[in-house]
C-alpha cells in the first residue's frame, strides 16, 4: 500500500494542481490552514481569500462567488463549517441550489474525534445528521487519502453543494487507487471474510471495523466490511443486493447513535428495500464528554472502540 | 424616463403596492412602502443595468434585496418592466403564482433567497469579490433594513468588504428606524450608522429616502465611482409611509391597515 498522507493535504494538492488550467476554481478559508494551502495562496492570490474567523460570512461569500460562476472550495474545521453557519448552508446553498447552479465544496477537517485532545467543541459527532437533513447536499466521507483524492473529480463536475468530511489525522491507506466502482457506487466491499455479518462503516470507523472483523474471525465468525464514502448518493440497489442475504448488519460511525447519522441512512435504505435483516446501529453514546485520552481510549468509553464493538457484536450473536 | 417623472412613478408604485396588499393581506406592507423611492431610482432612473428578457445576463448590475419581506413594492415595478406577465399580480400568494408573501428567486429579477435576514450583504460581497476577480465593470447593489443590521453576519460582511475595499459594492440601508416589535432605537441603537460604517472602512452617503430626486442623485454619484472603499447610502425612510395608522407606529411591521383606509386611499376605481 502507498504511504499514507493527510486527507486534506492530498485534496488541497489536487485543487492546487487544477487551479492553473481551471481559472474558475476559488479557494476560501475561515482562517484555517495547511502547508499545501500556503502554495495555493502564494501561487493564486487572486483566487484565494481568508475571511477570518467568520464562518457565516465564509458561506455567504462562497455563495456569492459560486453565483458568479466560480467552483468554490470552502475550508474550515468540520464542526464550525457545519454548525456555526448552518442557516447559511440551508438558505444560501441548499435552498438556492434549487434554482441556481452553484458548485460549492465544503471541506470540513476534523471528523469525529480526530481533534482528540481539543474536546467537544472541536470534535464533530453531529455533522452527518445535520448536513443530510438538507436536500441538494451531497456528503463525501472518505476513509483514507486515496478515496479522498478519488472524489475530487465529482467535486469539480457536480454543480451543487457538497460536504467533504475529512479526518484530521493521517489514516492508513486502504487501497492503491480509487476504483471506478468505488466512486460510481459510493461504497466498496473492503474486507470479505464471509457472510455471517457485515459492518457498514464510514471514515475513520472503517479502520476500526477492519480490526473488529479480524478479531471476530479469530473466534470463527466471518464478517465483511463495507466502506461507505458517499453518504447521500450511493448506489442503493447495489448496496442492498450485497446486504440482502446477510443475517446481521451493523453500522459503525463516529457520530451520535440513533440521532440521524449513518445508522439512520442504513435503516432507511434497508427499510426502503423491504429487507428484514437484523440491523444494529453502533455509534457514540449520545452525551457530551470532557474525558481525555487517546482516540482509541475515548472510543472505548463512548462505545465505538475495537474491543467494545467486538464484544457487543459477540453478545448480539449469542457468543 | 425623465428624472422629474420619477416622482409620478413613486406615487404609482405606492398605490399599486397598497392595492397588492388589499388583495393579498398576507404581504408585509409597512416595510414595503419605505424603500419605494430606492426601487424607483434604481429601475426607472437608469441606475441599474437590467434586462427583463435576460434577468441573469452577465452584463447586469446585481441587486440583492436582502430585506425580502419589505419589497412587495418591487412586484408592480418588475411586472411593469416585463420581467413577468402582469397577470401574476392577480394571483399573489395563490397556487400557481410566483409572487409570494416573501419574494423568492423563482421571480425573474430576484437574485437570491430572501426572507431570512442577514444573508444578502455577505452574498453580495462574495459576488462583488467575484466580479472584481473577473475584472468586470458591473456593480452589486444590496438593500438591507436597519433592523436587519442587528444580525452579526451583516457585520462580518461589512468587515470583509471594508478590508477588501470592494468599491463595486453598494449597500443601501432602508433606514426606516423600525424593526418588528419596536423602533430600532429602543431595541439596540445603531448610534450613528454612518460613523459606524466609516469606522469599518466604508464610504457613506445619507439621503432623505422619500425624496426620490435626492435618492436618485446620490445613487447616480455612487455608481461608477471607485473610492477604494465599499459604498453605502443610508436612506432615512418612514415605515408605512403615507398610510394613516401605519406610519410611525412601532408595530407597523405586523399590523395591517384597515380595509376602509385602503379603500379611501385607492378610491372606487381601483
Amino acid at each position: 500500500m502507498i504511504k499514507p498522507i493527510a486527507m486534506r493535504d492530498v485534496f488541497l494538492r489536487k485543487i492546487h494542481s487544477s487551479m492553473e488550467q481551471d481559472s474558475s476554481i476559488f479557494f476560501i478559508s475561515a482562517d484555517f490552514g495547511s502547508p499545501v494551502l500556503d502554495d495555493i495562496r502564494a501561487d493564486y492570490p487572486d483566487r484565494f481569500v481568508n475571511v477570518g474567523i467568520a464562518e457565516q460570512n465564509l458561506i455567504n461569500v462562497t455563495a456569492g462567488l459560486a453565483l458568479e460562476g466560480f467552483k468554490v472550495f470552502a475550508y474550515a474545521i468540520a464542526p464550525f463549517i457545519t454548525m456555526r453557519c448552518f442557516e447559511q448552508l440551508r438558505v444560501n446553498l441548499a435552498l438556492l441550489s434549487e434554482v441556481r447552479e452553484i458548485n460549492v465544496n465544503l471541506i470540513g477537517v476534523g471528523a469525529g474525534y480526530s481533534y482528540v485532545v481539543s474536546g467537544p467543541t472541536h470534535q464533530c459527532y453531529e455533522d452527518i445528521t445535520l448536513i443530510r437533513s438538507l436536500p441538494n447536499f451531497k456528503i463525501f466521507s472518505p476513509s483514507d487519502h486515496v478515496s479522498t483524492e478519488g472524489v475530487f473529480a465529482q467535486c469539480i463536475n457536480d454543480k451543487g453543494p457538497k460536504y467533504l468530511r475529512l479526518d484530521a489525522q493521517v489514516l492508513p491507506t486502504l487501497r492503491d487507487s480509487a476504483s471506478k466502482s468505488l466512486i460510481d457506487n459510493g461504497f466498496e466491499l473492503l474486507q470479505d471474510y464471509g457472510s455471517d455479518g457485515i459492518i457498514v462503516a464510514t471514515g475513520y470507523m472503517v479502520h476500526t471495523a477492519l480490526k473488529v472483523v479480524s478479531d471476530l474471525r479469530e473466534k470463527g465468525i466471518f464478517f465483511s466490511v463495507i466502506d461507505l464514502i458517499n453518504l447521500t448518493d450511493f448506489s442503493f440497489d447495489k448496496l442492498n443486493s450485497i446486504l440482502k442475504d446477510i443475517p446481521f448488519i451493523f453500522s459503525l460511525e463516529e457520530g451520535f447513535q440513533g440521532r440521524g447519522g449513518l445508522d439512520s441512512i442504513l435503516r432507511n435504505s434497508l427499510s426502503d428495500a423491504e429487507l428484514n435483516n437484523k440491523f444494529y446501529g453502533i455509534g457514540v453514546k449520545p452525551e457530551y464528554s470532557f474525558d481525555l485520552g487517546t482516540r482509541q481510549e475515548l472510543h472505548e468509553k463512548v462505545g465505538i472502540g475495537e474491543r467494545i464493538v467486538t464484544n457487543r457484536i459477540l453478545s448480539i450473536l449469542g457468543q | 424616463m425623465k428624472v422629474n417623472n420619477l416622482k409620478d412613478r413613486v406615487e404609482w408604485v405606492w398605490r399599486q403596492t397598497l392595492k397588492i396588499h388589499r388583495d393579498a393581506p398576507e404581504t408585509r406592507i409597512a416595510s414595503s412602502l419605505s424603500p419605494i423611492e430606492i426601487f424607483v431610482s434604481l429601475y426607472y432612473g437608469g441606475i441599474l443595468n437590467h434586462s427583463a428578457d435576460q434577468p441573469l445576463m452577465n452584463e447586469r448590475d446585481r441587486f440583492i434585496i436582502s430585506k425580502g419581506h419589505g419589497s412587495i413594492s418591487m412586484y408592480p415595478i418588475l411586472a411593469d418592466l416585463g420581467f413577468f406577465a402582469k397577470e401574476e399580480l392577480n394571483r399573489i400568494c395563490m397556487a400557481g403564482g410566483i409572487l409570494g408573501g416573501i419574494p423568492d428567486p423563482v421571480i425573474p429579477g430576484y437574485e437570491t433567497v430572501n426572507g431570512s435576514l442577514g444573508h444578502g450583504l455577505g452574498v453580495a460581497a462574495g459576488m462583488a469579490f467575484g466580479l472584481r476577480v473577473k475584472k468586470t465593470e458591473q456593480e452589486v447593489f444590496v438593500l438591507t433594513g436597519d433592523g436587519e443590521l442587528h444580525e452579526g453576519s451583516c457585520w462580518e460582511a461589512i468587515m470583509f468588504a471594508g478590508h477588501h475595499k470592494l468599491d463595486n459594492l453598494i449597500l443601501i440601508v432602508d433606514n426606516n428606524a423600525t424593526s418588528m416589535l419596536d423602533h430600532t432605537e429602543n431595541i439596540i441603537s445603531h448610534g450613528n450608522l454612518l460613523d459606524r460604517l466609516e469606522a469599518f472602512g466604508w464610504h457613506t452617503e445619507e439621503a432623505n429616502g422619500h425624496d426620490v430626486l435626492e435618492v436618485h442623485q446620490k445613487l447616480s454619484t455612487l455608481k461608477g465611482s471607485r473610492p477604494g472603499k465599499p459604498k453605502a447610502l443610508i436612506a432615512n425612510t418612514i415605515k408605512g409611509r403615507g398610510v394613516p395608522g401605519l406610519e410611525g407606529h412601532p408595530l407597523s411591521h405586523i399590523i395591517n391597515p384597515k380595509l376602509e383606509i385602503l379603500n379611501t386611499i385607492l378610491g372606487e376605481e381601483d
